[in-house]
């Protein structure tokens, strides 16, 4: 069958573009295709700096016919009707309909035959509209065109189309169409410098091979590959290693057509600024990789660049020019490293009185006194030092106003710690300076230092609190300050440290250090609660686990320890998977059933203790005995926190439970003994409740 | 390169040569070669051959040198490339020609950069210039790891949709001859490509200037003067925009361009004043958003001049 060579070519896509672009095309064309009955077989999609393209093979040469039947006007209806009907079918008289008998009357049918039409022509139409509605995340006008309304827009020019349909057997036919002026042909170009002529290809066989031929490599994985293999054998023959980093090859094999990978290297004095300082700068200046000496593990003074080209000299003025580069760049970042060294870190407090955190909330100063506050209490709660935490508080935000942050956002914490150490602070203070920023994601590590986990707790406790306090909660796909990552940063906290802490207490005193003062400050504790409630439930979800348990304790109301609720989850869910926890929970599901049947119907509730003396059944009188015995043993774990007792008291429900549906009647003929029976099942109800609230348990 | 050049005159020895080179290349593409503009000003693309005659229908190629006042960057003299005052090589081609880009190559051959041995990259960067209310898409221009250019096709300015686009090229000439010649520190640049007692620096030319221009504007110029030189640049502006509708009908405009004088001069004083560090985080946004105002009311005048091609 058919396959179609499409190449959309054009001025260098930024690299980050590429990927998505590459996916795009090929899902837009093949539904399109799919949409007009043209089932293929496969596709396949790729980007260069300068091209995007795709194939699609085993495109059937035709769709298929569509009969499609058309029902008319009713017999006899008036010859309008008729006229209206005819013309729109393009039947010719009603000769040609065919009658059909329903219910209502005779009707006419037109029995209309679509043939369906050559695939080149089908892509002859669909293509030019994917590409005028190409969903680059920023587009743009150029040249004479621009002038006119209506000109294309494309992520930068776009010169050339290719887009060839046939068989692999003959010689294929160009897809008839035009965008923009630009007419759909067979003819590419080949590298910028090294083969800039054009090339004429038929289909992606020869396309792909050509391209190679003029040092194009159309696959980014393959230069991916090339660029990943080079650079480790590079590094290694000279008893080195490559620094992986997947985000950077990413963006460097969008930057190169043909990847020629090479090393250069710097001064060793520079050698004595932070590692991550040189990696920055070398890695968001240059693109280029660094490198580790593999015996001391340390960064050398060399780094490996990715050209584009197979230079005339063999590459040795690409590698002197980058090596030009990158020297100024590191004597800069060395300058302002000694530079941040002079200061110290707590002389730079009061700048921080002109720097405006955000508008309602005040400056940066008043934040960082209000963590400090926050933090000195936390830290009793933690086993921190408060002495320590309320240092490391004061300090943990100084080094934004330091050189090398303002030049490296990414590595503010990092350099903290490094300028606390210089200046002769506490091991933990330190350690607090970069750690307070973590857990950053569900993947970052969580820090156990007790000074570390004071002050981040404090930090994203008093930024939820804040936001919370003048309404910028997330909403839908909006969280502008990251208060989800916060929030799932104090659940990481508590549950991985198994932190013993009240939130909503912390909350009213991050609350109470505010100065602004919200409207409905009694809710807010508990709403931010509700919060958290959602965010370990996500987070469950993610890690593959129940989260209707949360919403089971939860709503037992008051549970605001998270450590507590993370275990009485655990435990619950391991509960449940046993024979015992099913069964009781179908019994009490099966129990709250009955209840809000009967309660609906009496219109009232079976609160209360039952009578002992209207028990008549043994099976009454056994379940009785349990729920008092289970309620109270069940209690008493709980309030050692033992929650795997507490669920092993509850398994002790289940034979009762089960015997009483087995043997006894609920609606007893005697209005008496029917309420107290339902009174028993209220307390079955309630006696769970000493775990969870099963009523929120999803089957 | 053109092999026939005297020695001191070719772009790989002097400052001079080198400016003269890439003047010679886009004024063979057809671009009117202009002289800098007379007024203190961020950066080439606020030249009103730029700014200005960007907007319209009017096809327009021009090429220039700027110097560039960034009163911020300066460093007494001291950083080897960083300066309160540089020259920027500025080139405008509207419509954007569909070869611009082979155009550029061919500029940096022009000027000793041999795209054979050097490795010449089109690495994404949008520009913007809030104070212009102007946007455009493109690249920054990299020689072997290094930045040498800005290359956009401007999409907006002053608040107006460029149409047809302009293409627009920036060549930060200093550093970029600072690699043609293989100099670490700006000031050892050649300038006017002769040897021994002839030969003059850059650092001959400008050292002194950026020692006392840092002086003058990180410690000593006239804050409370300088406050005042915005009000007074900002309400000429408004003054000139407003006298400049013909007969008082918003159809002709007949001061766009003395108007616009203005808004550059309030753009210089702002820069000044936030070098003496006396605009706050907060004033700052205002300020920028004040002078955007001025462009945007210019540029309107503009479209209803002649060469801004109103009928």
């Amino acid at each position: 069958m058919p396959e179609l060579l499409l190449e959309l070519f054009s001025e260098e896509i930024p690299a980050r573009m590429q990927a998505k672009a590459a996916d795009d095309l090929r899902r837009m064309v093949t539904d399109k295709l799919v949409a007009e009955g043209l089932v293929y077989e496969g596709a396949k999609a790729f980007a260069t700096p300068r091209r995007l393209a795709l194939t699609v093979h085993g495109i059937p040469a035709r769709q298929p016919d569509l009969k499609t039947e058309r029902r008319g006007p009713k017999m006899g209806a008036p010859d309008a009707a008729v006229q209206g009907f005819l013309k729109a079918t393009g039947l010719n008289s009603l000769d040609e309909a065919k009658i059909q008998r329903d219910p209502k009357g005779d009707f006419y049918i037109a029995l209309i035959e679509k043939p369906g039409r050559a695939a080149i022509d089908v892509l002859a139409e669909i293509l030019p509209v994917i590409i005028r509605t190409f969903p680059w995340p920023k587009s743009m006008r150029w040249g004479a065109r621009s002038g006119k309304p209506g000109s294309l827009n494309w992520v930068r020019p776009l010169h050339a189309i290719t887009a060839t349909f046939g068989l692999e057997t003959e010689e294929p036919d160009v897809v008839p169409f035009s965008v923009d002026g630009i007419e759909a042909g067979q003819t590419t170009y080949g590298h910028r410098f090294m083969a800039p002529s054009a090339i004429s290809v038929r289909r992606f066989e020869d396309y792909e091979a050509k391209l190679k031929a003029a040092k194009v490599i159309l696959d980014p994985q393959a230069r991916k590959d090339i660029i990943f293999a080079d650079a480790k054998e590079l590094t290694f023959a000279q008893g080195f290693e490559l620094v992986e980093d997947q985000v950077l090859l990413d963006e460097v094999s969008g930057l190169v057509e043909w990847p020629v990978v090479m090393m250069g290297s710097f001064e060793q004095e520079y050698l004595a600024i932070p590692e991550e300082v040189i990696r920055a700068t070398i890695r968001n200046n240059q693109k280029c990789f660094v490198v580790r000496d593999s015996k001391t593990g340390k960064l050398t003074n060399k780094f490996v660049l990715t050209a584009n080209i197979e230079a005339a000299d063999g590459g040795k003025i690409i590698v002197a020019g980058n090596e030009r580069v990158i020297r100024p760049r590191l004597s800069d970042a060395k300058f302002f490293y000694e530079t941040d060294l002079k200061t110290k870190l707590e002389d730079r407090l009061p700048k921080f009185e002109q720097i405006v955190f955000h508008e309602k909330l005040g400056t940066q100063a008043a934040r960082i006194k209000r963590i400090e506050r926050l933090a000195a209490e936390i830290a009793p709660l933690v086993g921190a030092d408060v002495a320590k935490t309320t240092r490391a508080a004061q300090l943990a935000k100084a080094d934004l106003l330091t050189e090398v942050v303002g030049e490296f956002p990414e590595v503010q914490g990092l350099m903290g710690k490094y300028y606390a150490l210089a200046q002769g602070e506490d091991a933990s203070v330190a350690a607090a300076c970069e750690e307070h920023y973590k857990p950053q994601g569900p993947a970052d590590r969580v820090p156990t230092d007790p000074v570390s986990v004071a002050v981040a707790l404090a930090d994203k406790l008093d930024t939820l609190v804040g936001f919370w306090a003048i309404d910028e909660k997330p909403t839908g796909s909006k969280d502008p300050y990251a208060l989800r990552r916060a929030a799932l940063g104090v659940i990481r906290l508590i549950a991985e440290n198994a932190l013993r802490l009240s939130l909503m207490k912390v909350a009213a005193s991050a609350l109470a250090g505010l100065s602004v003062k919200p409207a409905d400050a009694q809710k807010l504790p508990s709403d931010l609660l509700a919060f958290f409630a959602d965010r370990l439930k996500v987070q469950l979800r993610e890690q593959g686990a129940r989260h209707d348990l949360v919403d089971a304790v939860f709503a037992l109301g008051g549970q605001d320890d998270l450590l507590m609720v993370v275990r009485r989850v655990e435990a619950l869910g391991k509960f449940l998977e046993s024979d015992d926890g099913k069964n009781l929970l179908a019994g009490t599901k099966r129990a709250s059933n009955i209840l809000s049947i009967e309660e609906k119907k009496d219109k009232r509730t079976f609160d209360g203790a039952p009578d002992a003396a209207l028990y008549s059944l043994g099976e009454e009188k056994a379940l009785a005995k349990a729920i008092g015995e289970v309620q109270a043993e069940a209690s008493a774990a709980v309030a050692k926190e033992d929650f795997a007792a507490a669920m092993s008291a509850m398994a002790k429900l289940r034979p009762p439970v089960d015997a009483f549906f087995d043997k006894v009647r609920v609606n007893d003929d005697d209005p008496k003994v029917r309420e107290n029976r339902l009174k028993l099942l209220n307390e079955i109800r309630s006696a769970t409740r000493a775990v969870a609230d099963f009523s929120k348990i999803q089957d | 390169m053109d092999a026939s050049l005297p020695a001191h005159m070719r772009p790989e020895r002097s400052f001079q040569g080198f400016i003269l080179a890439l003047q010679r290349f886009w004024a063979e593409q057809g671009c009117v070669i202009l002289q800098p503009y007379d007024m203190e000003m961020g950066a080439g693309t606020f030249h009103p051959a730029t700014t200005l005659r960007a907007l319209g229908p009017k096809p327009w190629n021009a090429a220039y040198v700027q110097p560039s006042r960034r009163p911020k960057d300066g460093r007494y003299g001291e950083n080897p490339n960083r300066m309160q005052h540089y020259y920027q090589f500025q080139v405008i081609m509207k419509p954007s020609p569909p070869n611009l880009q082979e155009l550029y190559l061919k500029s940096l051959a022009a000027i000793g950069i041999d795209s054979a041995v050097h490795d010449i990259r089109f690495v994404e960067d949008d520009w913007e210039s809030p104070t212009l209310g102007a946007w455009g898409l493109g690249w920054e221009c990299w020689c072997d790891g290094m930045e040498v250019s800005q290359f956009t096709y401007f999409q907006q300015v002053a608040g107006f949709e460029c149409a047809p686009v302009a293409g627009e090229l920036t060549y930060g000439l200093e550093r970029l001859a600072m690699y043609v010649q293989g100099v670490d520190r700006v000031y050892d640049l050649n300038f006017n490509g002769r040897d021994g007692d002839a030969k003059v620096t850059y650092g001959d030319v400008f050292l002194q200037a950026e020692r006392e221009y840092s002086k003058h504007n990180f410690e000593v110029a006239d804050t409370a003067m300088l406050f005042e030189q915005f009000k007074m640049a900002e309400a000429a502006c408004r003054k000139y925009l407003d006298a400049g509708w013909k007969d008082g009908k918003r159809e002709a405009h007949l001061m766009a361009l003395p108007a616009y004088d203005q808004c550059i001069k309030a753009s210089h004083v702002f820069n000044l004043l936030d070098a003496r560090g006396v605009i706050s985080v907060t004033e700052r946004q205002s300020y920028i958003l004040r002078v955007r105002e001025l462009a945007k009311a210019c540029g309107e005048a503009w479209i209803h001049t002649e060469a801004g091609g109103a009928a």
